[in-house]
């Protein structure tokens, strides 16, 4: 119990744990969980300009959602300082598969030869953290959801059109793991 | 998620303006969920890889996991027809699933995203807390997906 702190949870804990964020925001104020809304609530606080998507009233509809998503990334500062800093314990296939895919740097979260400010203008960085990110973007945007809207909200309430989005994000996920990742990194 | 359609903001968006104290709970929640991004570890790159390659089951028991105790809190807040706590009743409102076009495609346009990045929406903001900043780079190049999306939103198939 007492590297629950600093270590890893193990599944059982954390699949559970974010399960219940599902009933407490329905409890709390009848909001649906969900993450990427931010993203469009925060294109129409910043530049609605003239689009029909972005005119509504964000404050009414999405104030909740942006101090959210302001506190992931509170709990996200507090749970790095925290802890000790550790590499992630991935499975030594997957080391091996990466280490062909010239990613040699297992520390930290996300490989540091990609995800840094320095190596944002290569041909990795640029394509990972700005293509992907605009991906990200507009793919959220069009499917009406992302990993928290339709894989949990979604599927936990039994909604058809979660469980094609879901298939979606792996056929996504699988094309760039086997055909794009290759070509750059 | 649900994304708010501007059609139906007055019929699902008619609640009282929030008082502050309800206001800081989801700010309250928010941190709860980074802290629980960052426990997990579902917010790493090499955690989605190791998905992706289907190496170790364990970011399909936490979504598993995940589904199942949100839909057993459903169906219990259903079926003992729980009220908010400003007493309203609680509604999941539904998506239309229309030609599910809009599913398929920016399903997929978002898996590739997700994996190129290696973070979903939630991971972006919890990976810039955990000092990853240049995360603040994708965010931002998100805000322009999300942005171009609205603008050609006519034109594209739903």
């Amino acid at each position: 119990m007492t590297n629950f702190v600093t270590a890893a949870w193990p599944w059982y804990v954390a699949g559970p744990a974010i399960g219940l964020f599902v009933p407490a925001l329905l409890i709390l104020g009848n909001r649906v969980f969900g993450v990427s809304s931010s993203l469009r609530h925060l294109c129409s606080a910043i530049v609605p300009s003239r689009v029909e998507y972005f005119r509504y009233d964000w404050r009414r509809t999405g104030l909740w959602n942006l101090l959210f998503v302001a506190g992931i990334l509170i709990g996200g500062f507090l749970a790095a300082h925290w802890g000790e800093t550790r590499n992630i314990a991935i499975s030594e296939q997957t080391r091996l598969a990466l280490a062909r895919l010239h990613v040699h740097d297992f520390s930290g979260l996300a490989p540091r030869e990609v995800f840094t400010w320095s190596a944002l203008l290569t041909v990795k960085g640029f394509i990972s953290v700005i293509l992907g990110g605009f991906l990200v973007g507009f793919g959220t945007a069009y499917a009406g959801g992302c990993t928290s809207g339709h894989a949990i909200s979604g599927l936990a309430d039994l909604q058809s059109p979660s469980l094609i989005a879901v298939v979606g994000f792996f056929a996504g996920g699988l094309i760039a793991t086997h055909f794009l990742l290759p070509l750059f990194l | 998620m649900s994304v708010p359609q501007a059609t139906n903001q007055t019929a699902s968006g008619d609640r009282q303006a929030q008082p502050w104290i309800a206001l800081s709970a989801y700010l309250l929640l928010g941190v709860c969920f980074g802290i629980t991004l960052t426990k997990s570890e579902v917010l790493s790159w090499f955690r989605i890889q190791e998905m992706l390659r289907f190496q170790s089951p364990r970011m399909y028991e936490i979504i598993a996991s995940a589904v199942a105790v949100a839909a057993a809190s459903v169906a219990f807040i259903r079926r003992l027809g729980l009220k908010t706590v400003s007493g309203e009743p609680i509604t999941i409102p539904p998506k239309s699933l229309g030609r599910g076009i809009r599913y398929a495609v920016g399903g997929t346009i978002f898996g590739l995203g997700w994996t190129l990045t290696g973070a979903c929406p939630g991971p972006l903001f919890a990976l810039v807390g955990n000092g990853v900043t240049v995360m603040i780079a994708a965010i931002a190049s998100a805000l322009v997906g999300t942005w171009l999306y609205g603008l050609i939103r006519p034109r594209l198939p739903q």
